[in-house]
């Protein structure tokens, strides 16, 4: 009896500093957040409380749906290409043949490199007059004169950091259907081969379906990522043209610190972690019931 | 039995021989992807040696004509200087490294071996950070960082990157330390060690590859932040790697952008990522696995 509560004591004090660090940090920050999203508050003037006409506010603010719709379609266009893109990735090198490895690591390089760093590599790219993608294009006789890529039209600044993100993070989603497909017992393999399954046949009815389950986590991983998208923007369009490519993240950055409008920060963050929040309990449930 | 074997055999035998130009071609293929793929980085690098001269051609070229450090060394004096902005980038990951690890090593030996009333609930909470994203919480964050003194301090970024990185380091140990032997400790038990002694002995040593990937997620994750470390640092004596390199794209825009040193900057932020993912890859990639089918 002694025992036990000391060493519950124990337990409770090792457990205490990290306990202590995310009440801080992490729980802190998100009560305050939902104060100050029900006050109208800038740093200059104190706060007062304003009930829901934060929220009331961000629903008639064009450009809060500009943003929304905007982060929206950048996820519908990338998802599928990562998805898509990665699995077939994953089914050309599975197997582990030493060229296959490399394959697989030279794709993944990008993924370790920074969101930051490979969107300030390819804003030198796609740069008009001293990018290489422009340069590519014109020696191939695919466009007569130099694409202002960046900043000028919203489909073309989305397609280019499409392009861009799409190198940067396949490797995540192949890496982890490679995973999967190795994980797939060679019985089931052998067997297939016994029957003369062909290898299309393979892929829709043995593979696909026992890999279903990383599929949609890593869906589900991309799409949340996509919707928090903010490095890319930030750096390769600054929002241009108009803000017209400035995503949901990107329009709380707007208000919460060049604008100082805390409190409408403050609500536009909400919404976001509310909308992610339905994405991840998505998850949540779909790994649940696969372990189940 | 032997028949299907047997079967199994030719079977293998034909598909490899109907292979055999599809094996080529798919060979062609890892190699045109593996190309594609690394033509940016070696772009990148190319055009960092380039002449300062050819680095503002434009036309740009492909291959850099005559070799120079011209522009690492306008970077290494550019504003502050590159020591400066490599020193806090390096600062920030490795605060981020130490305190990630001293609170989540001794958590996860709490949650994985202690009696503790509503573990299971205090476990779930302190993951709290997996299903709010840290990037609406900024702006509280910033407030209270403002007025404790956390704002343009290396310190208060790396609190930012820890805050970020805990669930993930948390979920990773807890289930190497739950993996651990139970004999193993009650070897040292009996042996009069303390539960102290035990983590230090026994479950650290035991733990070595999952502590080696909490560090490496760590270092990676914070070495490249951009936007928490965008809102925390506005004194640019502060700026981590990443935020000067976005600062002089935009800066010297109207004279003309530094491209030779934009991409002397890209070039020294990727070697560390990429050298330190090659060196413990297999550890990169089962915390990559683990971590994401939680």
């Amino acid at each position: 009896m002694h025992r036990s509560r000391r060493s519950r004591l124990i337990g409770i004090a090792y457990l205490a500093p990290a306990l202590i660090f995310v009440l801080a940090f992490t729980a802190y920050p998100l009560a305050q957040m939902i104060w100050m999203s029900l006050n109208n508050w800038s740093l200059i003037t104190p706060p007062r409380y304003v009930g829901l006409a934060n929220y009331k506010r961000a629903f008639s603010d064009t450009q809060f749906w500009v943003s929304f719709v905007f982060t929206l379609k950048y996820t519908a266009i990338i998802t599928p290409l990562l998805i898509v893109g990665g699995y077939l990735l994953a089914l050309l090198t599975a197997q582990n043949t030493p060229l296959r490895r490399i394959t697989r690591t030279v794709v993944f390089i990008p993924v370790v490199i920074g969101l930051g760093v490979s969107s300030l590599l390819w804003y030198w790219l796609f740069s008009t007059d001293f990018g290489l993608v422009n340069r590519i294009l014109l020696d191939l006789g695919l466009i007569s004169k130099p694409v202002l890529w960046l900043g000028v039209d919203a489909d073309l600044s989305n397609l280019a950091i499409t392009a861009s993100v799409v190198w940067k993070v396949i490797g995540f989603g192949m890496i982890l259907f490679v995973g999967a497909i190795q994980a797939i017992p060679t019985e089931i393999t052998e067997a297939t081969l016994v029957d003369g399954a062909s290898y299309r046949q393979r892929v829709t009815r043995v593979i696909l379906p026992l890999t279903l389950r990383t599929v949609l986590l890593v869906t589900l991983v991309s799409v949340i990522g996509s919707l928090l998208a903010f490095d890319q923007f930030y750096i390769m369009t600054a929002g241009q043209p108009q803000n017209e490519t400035a995503t949901s993240v990107f329009y709380v950055y707007l208000n919460s610190f060049p604008y100082l409008k805390l409190g409408y920060g403050a609500a536009l963050s909400m919404v976001l972690a509310l909308t992610i929040l339905a994405f991840t309990v998505v998850q949540l449930l779909l790994t649940r019931r696969s372990h189940a | 039995m032997t028949a299907t074997v047997e079967l199994l055999r030719t079977r293998t035998i034909a598909v490899r021989a109907r292979g055999g130009r599809t094996g080529y071609l798919l060979a062609a293929v890892c190699i045109a992807i593996s190309t594609v793929m690394l033509l940016p980085l070696v772009l990148s690098v190319f055009a960092s040696v380039k002449p300062t001269a050819e680095a503002a051609a434009s036309p740009p070229t492909y291959f850099p004509h005559e070799v120079s450090l011209d522009s690492y060394q306008r970077l290494w004096t550019y504003q502050q200087g590159l020591p400066t902005y490599l020193a806090n980038s390096l600062g920030t990951a490795l605060l981020t490294i130490a305190l990630t690890l001293l609170l989540t090593v001794p958590a996860a030996y709490a949650l994985a071996r202690f009696p503790i009333p509503g573990k299971e609930v205090i476990f779930v909470f302190l993951l709290l950070a997996l299903i709010v994203p840290y990037q609406a919480l900024l702006t509280p964050m910033f407030l209270t960082f403002a007025r404790i003194g956390l704002t343009n301090s290396l310190l208060g970024l790396a609190v930012l990157h820890t805050a970020i990185q805990l669930p993930f380091s948390l979920y990773i140990l807890r289930n190497s330390f739950n993996a651990v032997p139970r004999e193993l400790e009650e070897a040292a038990i009996v042996d009069g060690a303390s539960s102290w002694q035990a983590l230090r002995r026994v479950f650290i040593p035991s733990t070595v590859p999952a502590i080696v990937t909490v560090a490496l997620f760590a270092f990676i994750m914070s070495w490249n932040e951009f936007l928490g470390a965008l809102v925390m640092m506005s004194r640019s004596s502060k700026f981590t790697l990443p935020l000067i390199l976005a600062t002089s794209r935009t800066e010297t825009s109207l004279g003309g952008t530094d491209w030779g040193m934009l991409q002397a900057g890209v070039t020294i932020s990727i070697v560390p990522c990429v050298l330190v993912y090659l060196l413990l890859q297999r550890y990169y990639e089962s915390g990559l696995m683990s971590g994401a089918v939680k």
